[in-house]
């Protein structure tokens, strides 16, 4: 399988983050690049494995479903590049 | 010099009252003044802070109290949040952010009294395996080859800055984080002992998150004591990281002293690569001649499917950073650059905030998480996972422990090994299996090539079993009498 410029725009519209013109023909050989060479994992028999999230190896814990956290609207806004009141602000989304 | 006493000397020294803790802060904060701006080990100093912890520790001391770290001065990665300290993950993205809550790992350290010095740089968001793609420029190591000491080296990645601080003196140990090798290749390039503990064993939350399923905290130290003393302070269950494991943390200073005797290591023939330099293959067997004087039983085994971790892990790991990493948007936090609308603004803050290795790993992470093509790479990748974590369960029903080089190469220099992504992600060919199975893994300093570089060996152990893998690296480090120093340090 490989890229084509097309299928590079779309996965880069995809993953929100803006590609120049100029910069795809780059883009494309690099991608192609590694995803030629990950093609060696087709070598791997993996008929009947099961696939394999993570490295814990337990049972996720349940929790009480309680709020234990909170009510400090200043912190959680202190990063905010914009905020309204208790607010994240971003540039008008409903006309 | 202080700055030259491992964590257990200090510890004792402040225990004694032979010197202050304040004094060995001061000591480290003049050498950090001497040497960072050549090395660029530290992207952010904590001089004021430091010193109140470090007084804070001496009161306690005094009082014959304060923990098992008082006054212990450390360097911290700038991927642990830090309260009121900014925390960049070596991104423009997160150049203005300053966390207002404190990491579970860092919290540990400060419940126990260590100084925090400072943030140290780190490819951006751990992304690397040179410190070359840090936002905030590369580090410099503090090693140089004896027959061309003009190269600039790299210290590794993505744990550089940590690596680079402890070896120069800059800090007597520190935090790193380990996806892929990212603590034990740092420590290998930089003559220290790097332990990436098992997956669970130490808390991610308040880590800034690259690939959840494969991120490992862990310390940097100059012996393998001062690491167990690291790991043990760090280690711990945390109901805040649900993959945090409830698994009491044994006494990993203790599990040093235990010896190798009776003890059954294995050495995997996939690890013999072809072009494994002579002098790494030299020293693999040095060491697999020293465990065994020292009473091991060396056995041959085979892990058959460590060929393809890498491109397992080239798979796994941008899937889960593309996720990860969809939360910089320049909405809540971070850098932000305007756009006609607000999908304009994600892409412009995203293209403008990403550096050229993350925005590439977040587009294959897209791409091998896209409807069409999630069975065929990203679900085939996790079989193989499968498969790499079955080879080390069928191995650890025979052996104890498995020794194998930490690298393939010693330190290179800035600038080699850019050609290509694949030739960069090469370096953690020896690293990535452990991380793919969470099996706890430390790469002891034993050895140095002609070129007077340090070269590290790996043993890996069985999940939890972090006081067998201590065990066999406390053995190696007292063969191997490794005494080189950088020839960048603290007073050298």
């Amino acid at each position: 399988m490989s890229l084509d410029p097309a299928t590079v725009r779309r996965i880069a519209t995809l993953a929100r983050i803006r590609v120049e013109e100029e910069d795809v023909p780059r883009l494309q050989a690099e991608l192609n690049g590694i995803l030629g060479w990950i093609e060696q994992l087709n070598e791997v028999n993996v008929d009947g494995v099961e696939p394999l999230t993570g490295g814990a190896r337990m049972a996720m814990k349940m929790r009480d479903d309680v709020v234990t956290d909170g009510g400090y609207p200043d912190q959680i806004l202190a990063n905010a590049p914009e905020r309204i009141g208790d607010f994240f602000a971003v540039p008008k989304v409903v006309e | 010099m202080l700055t030259d006493l491992t964590i257990a000397e200090a510890r004792d020294g402040l225990r004694a009252r032979d010197f202050t803790a304040e004094a060995l802060t001061i000591a480290h904060l003049h050498a950090i003044e001497a040497l960072n701006p050549r090395l660029n080990a530290y992207l952010t100093v904590s001089h004021s802070q430091a010193l109140a912890q470090a007084k804070a520790a001496d009161a306690a001391l005094a009082a014959g109290q304060g923990g098992r770290l008082a006054g212990i001065p450390l360097a911290i990665k700038d991927l642990f949040c830090t309260v009121g300290v900014r925390t960049t993950a070596g991104s423009r993205i997160l150049e203005p952010f300053v966390p207002p809550y404190e990491s579970t790992v860092t919290a540990n350290l400060l419940r126990d009294g260590a100084v925090f010095l400072g943030k140290t740089n780190l490819d951006e968001f751990a992304m690397g395996s040179s410190n070359m793609t840090s936002a905030f420029g590369p580090v410099e190591n503090p090693w140089k080859r004896r027959q061309d000491a003009d190269a600039v080296l790299v210290p590794g990645g993505s744990s550089g800055g940590s690596a680079a601080a402890v070896a120069a003196r800059l800090a007597m140990g520190g935090t790193g984080t380990d996806t892929g090798g990212s603590i034990r290749q740092p420590a290998s390039f930089c003559g220290l002992v790097g332990v990436k503990p098992s997956y669970g064993r130490c808390s991610r939350w308040g880590v800034v998150a690259f690939a959840s399923s494969l991120d490992h905290p862990g310390p940097f130290s100059r012996t393998v004591q001062d690491g167990a003393i690291l790991l043990g302070s760090m280690a711990g269950h945390d109901p805040k990281d649900s993959t945090s494991a409830d698994v009491a943390v044994p006494d990993y200073e203790a599990a040093c002293r235990r010896g190798v005797r009776g003890l059954r290591i294995g050495v995997p023939r996939e690890y013999r690569s072809d072009g494994m330099p002579a002098e790494i293959e030299a020293l693999w067997a040095q060491g697999v001649a020293w465990l065994r004087e020292a009473g091991a039983e060396i056995v041959d085994v085979s892990l058959p499917h460590t060929k393809y971790g890498l491109a397992a892990y080239y798979i796994v790991a941008p899937a889960e950073a593309s996720s990860n990493l969809a939360r910089y948007d320049g909405v809540r936090f971070g850098m932000r650059r305007d756009g006609e609308d607000l999908r304009d603004l994600y892409e412009r803050t995203r293209a403008a905030g990403f550096g050229a290795e993350v925005r590439r790993r977040v587009l294959i992470g897209t791409y091998v998480l896209s409807a069409g093509y999630y069975d065929a790479y990203y679900l085939r990748a996790q079989k193989v996972r499968a498969l790499i974590l079955r080879d080390f369960t069928d191995v650890f029903a025979k052996v104890d422990a498995l020794l194998t080089p930490t690298t393939p190469s010693a330190a290179f220099a800035q600038g080699e090994k850019m050609d290509d992504p694949i030739t960069m992600y090469l370096n953690d060919v020896f690293t990535v299996p452990a991380n793919l199975a969470g099996v706890p893994a430390i790469s002891v300093p034993a050895g140095l090539d002609a070129n007077g570089l340090p070269l590290g060996l790996q043993v890996i152990g069985r999940p939890f079993d972090e006081e067998t893998v201590f065990a066999v690296a406390a053995a190696l480090e007292a063969a191997a009498g490794f005494d080189a120093v950088p020839a960048i340090r603290a007073g050298g």
